[in-house]
């Protein structure tokens, strides 16, 4: 069992938990994932390291609340704990100065590329930081992201914080100024927004690190299920990623592959909502 | 009775075991052969000749006592029976259900050179289950000998090696990367062959009584180094398994509905998606599935689909099919006996000489057919097996929803990481003596499936006692590295 130590609400569908986990904190790095299982019935779900202290022996993750898992996972509070957290899984990235880089966070995507950027940045690289959200409410980690980078862009679908646009289109304006000479861009976030700075750099044939989140289940090179196609063959996520380069990747069939249990997810989630209405009920019943 | 003669003994007939009804358990998931009463365990075991020289030992790859735990038992003495049996096998109920007999002890059986061998297999389940009801026999540690030992994963192979450690007075870490002990025994083989009740009486029996400590969600390799953990202990084994799916080369492989075999009994059976939504994970495999492959883990494959199939179908409408897809003829089919009998029974239909090109799609990506050419078979191959031959111009597509591949796994590559010295062959299986298990690095053993490849839970559990022995010796400091 695993504790959680601390919890943050970072917007009504985003929160941070600190688990207590030091076989995990011992070794993590930036890049790399966790295998998270909340109770006997529950599912395996992978979820980027956003960040770790090894003296604490704790893992922060940071998770949107989509389907029934990680609703379920935002009731928990500190002092709960969850039945399984194996990791850190996955390579970590490498980090190395390549020059002056582009970090790039899209929704809950910021959360995994902090400690990306934070370390690119200790290695001596020139960071330049976009983080972008649908709205203002679903925007966190802001001030976090300005402390490791040279430069931060906020973006919002709305205009309700910072510019009105796509992540992809201050990318574009970086890559057009012949001054910053970008050397390399992480993108992290939805598979659209990662397919989409794909096609943005591809043209400047800039280098793209994308962390792909697949469907899984062990988390270590044992079911398969988190294959993506890549120009030269298919390979797993778990084990070959969770970072590959974005112009290798084949995103149709990702996509496609993201949303093959989309009806099964629907119907968790009305079992889920079902079993609590049930046991509100309940409760009430008893006073 | 025990006074019988050879010549009464060789009369009786061998004992079937009652099965669940062939179309009933179809719709379930509860085990499907039910085991021997106490009468007929004791009538099955008067069939035994007690040889002087008895081959069914030697064909255990644990060398189980065999003879003597059969006598212990027609005499009515279940606690000796069960002593007997703990000897050399300290997990009897499991491989009395998932042992290939037919090949090892019951293969040598003096009986079945004129008739039938005797159910020494059945006979070892009754003892093992006796026992996971009683606990006759509680397994004792000897004295503490201050050594420590790491063993990684909790399958077959790495079971067995700690529980024969940890009763030699070792202190013995077990980790394991799932949430869970049992490896290949949980995720890979079903509920319906090997219920998990047994699994987990067996293991947590063990692991209790001798002070294992068990680490699960623990990645060697990853949260620990290979060298981290030989800094810490005496001696290190490894028992991982070969985890790692293999996908044919064959276009379409990355449509949705297409599975490793892996994936799919995961899902069913460690994550009991065949209980979801209760259980949060799912899996969905339309109305026509096909296994590609003939072995043991394609035929726990065809039969769990058979199940969900059924479960899935509401009432008046046919329960879809459920077919195997091999390339050789049913003369070549590697599973056991047994599961291919109770695929038949199930109604699971067989494709024989039959190989597949190409799974084709539809514009959404998913699966709605496999494009296969029929075989011939032609001059014997390597391994003495008649070679299957495409027959020019058969190309034809069966339509499915689901494609499973079960076509062989390997050696997972994480836990060599870092673990410098660690030989591996170059089909990714370590180096290991088959003797003793000694690896290529010093202090580190290896045994079962991530040395000889995808194989069979006795023969990992065999490795994972031979490797203990010589662990044993190496710690005592009867016998050097050298």
């Amino acid at each position: 069992m695993y504790r959680i130590m601390k919890k943050e609400v970072l917007s009504d569908v985003v929160k941070l938990m600190e688990i207590e986990a030091p076989h995990v904190a011992r070794k993590a790095q930036a890049g790399q994932f966790v295998i998270v299982r909340i109770d006997e019935f529950g599912e395996r779900i992978p979820l980027t390291i956003a960040d770790f202290n090894r003296e604490a022996g704790t893992i922060t993750i940071i998770f949107q609340e989509l389907g029934k898992s990680t609703i379920q996972l935002g009731k928990l509070n500190v002092g709960d704990t969850i039945s399984s957290f194996a990791g850190p899984l996955g390579h970590p990235t490498e980090v190395k100065n390549y020059g002056t880089v582009v970090c790039m966070g899209g929704g809950v995507g910021v959360a995994p590329i902090y400690p990306i950027a934070r370390a690119l940045k200790e290695a001596g690289n020139t960071v330049i930081s976009i983080i972008g959200a649908r709205n203002k409410e679903l925007l966190f980690w802001e001030e976090k992201m300005r402390a490791v980078s040279d430069e931060l862009v906020v973006c919002t679908d709305d205009g309700s914080h910072g510019r009105k646009s796509l992540v992809t289109e201050p990318l574009k304006e970086l890559l057009e100024n012949r001054d910053k000479k970008v050397s390399h861009v992480w993108a992290i976030g939805p598979a659209v927004m990662m397919k989409f700075v794909t096609l943005t750099t591809k043209p400047y044939d800039v280098p793209t690190t994308v962390s792909l989140n697949t469907i899984m289940i062990d988390g270590t090179g044992m079911c398969g299920g988190c294959r993506v196609l890549l120009e030269d063959g298919a390979q797993f996520v778990c084990v070959d990623g969770p970072e590959f380069n974005g112009h290798k990747v084949n995103w149709d069939s990702l996509l496609s592959r993201l949303s093959f249990y989309k009806d099964e997810e629907k119907k968790a989630m009305e079992h889920y909502a079902h079993k609590c209405r049930l046991e509100s009920a309940a409760a009430k019943g008893e006073k | 009775m025990t006074d019988m003669t050879t010549q009464q003994r060789m009369k009786i007939k061998r004992h079937e075991m009652p099965n669940q009804d062939q179309v009933v358990r179809r719709g379930n998931y509860t085990e499907v052969a039910l085991g021997y009463s106490e009468e007929t365990a004791k009538a099955e075991a008067e069939r035994c000749l007690q040889c002087k020289d008895p081959k069914c030992i030697s064909g255990c790859p644990v060398g189980v006592m065999i003879p003597q735990f059969i006598k212990a038992l027609r005499e009515g003495d279940m606690v000796k029976a069960v002593e007997w049996m703990k000897v050399k096998n300290n997990l009897p109920a499991i491989c009395g259900r998932v042992c290939p007999q037919e090949v090892q002890c019951e293969g040598n059986c003096i009986l079945g050179k004129k008739g039938e061998a005797v159910a020494i297999g059945r006979l070892e389940r009754f003892v093992g289950d006796y026992e996971l009801a009683h606990r006759t026999c509680p397994l004792v540690k000897a004295a503490d000998t201050g050594k420590k030992i790491a063993v990684v994963g909790s399958g077959p192979a790495g079971l067995t090696c700690a529980v024969d450690l940890a009763r030699e007075g070792h202190k013995v870490t077990l980790y394991e990367s799932l949430h869970g002990p049992g490896g290949v025994l949980v995720y890979g083989i079903p509920e319906f062959r090997l219920p998990k009740a047994v699994v987990h009486g067996e293991i947590s029996y063990a692991v209790d009584c001798l002070c294992i400590d068990l680490k699960t969600d623990h990645v060697i390799g990853r949260s620990f180094t290979l060298d981290e953990l030989l800094a810490e202990n005496d001696a290190v084994f490894l028992g991982t398994g070969a985890g790692l799916p293999s996908f044919m080369r064959i276009p379409g492989i990355n449509l949705n509905g297409v599975m490793s075999a892996n994936e799919f009994l995961t899902r069913v059976n460690l994550m009991k998606a065949y209980q979801f939504p209760d259980y949060d994970t799912p899996v969905r495999i339309g109305k026509k599935v096909a296994v590609i492959g003939a072995g043991n883990v394609a035929m726990d494959a065809v039969r769990c689909s058979k199940r969900l199939l059924s479960l899935q179908t509401g009432q008046g409408e046919a329960p879809g099919e459920a077919h195997i897809v091999y390339r050789r003829s049913k003369d070549e089919v590697p599973a056991r006996k047994e599961e291919v009998h109770h695929a038949e029974e199930e109604g699971v239909i067989f494709n024989f000489l039959t190989n597949p090109v190409e799974i084709i799609g539809n514009e959404k990506g998913a699966v709605t057919g496999l494009k296969c050419i029929k075989m011939q078979l032609g001059e014997p191959d390597k391994s003495g097996r008649r070679q299957p031959v495409p027959v020019e111009g058969s190309e034809f597509v069966m339509e499915v929803d689901t494609v499973i591949m079960a076509l062989g796994t390997n050696p997972n590559p994480i836990v060599f990481v870092d673990a410098e010295g660690l030989d591996r062959t170059k089909h990714g299986t370590a180096v290991a003596d088959t003797e003793t298990g000694r690896t290529k690095k010093k202090r580190v053993w290896a045994g079962g499936d991530v040395v000889t490849g995808a194989a069979t839970v006795i023969s990992a559990m065999g490795a994972g006692k031979r490797a203990a022995a010589d662990m044993n010796a190496f710690l005592k400091g009867e016998r050097t590295w050298e």
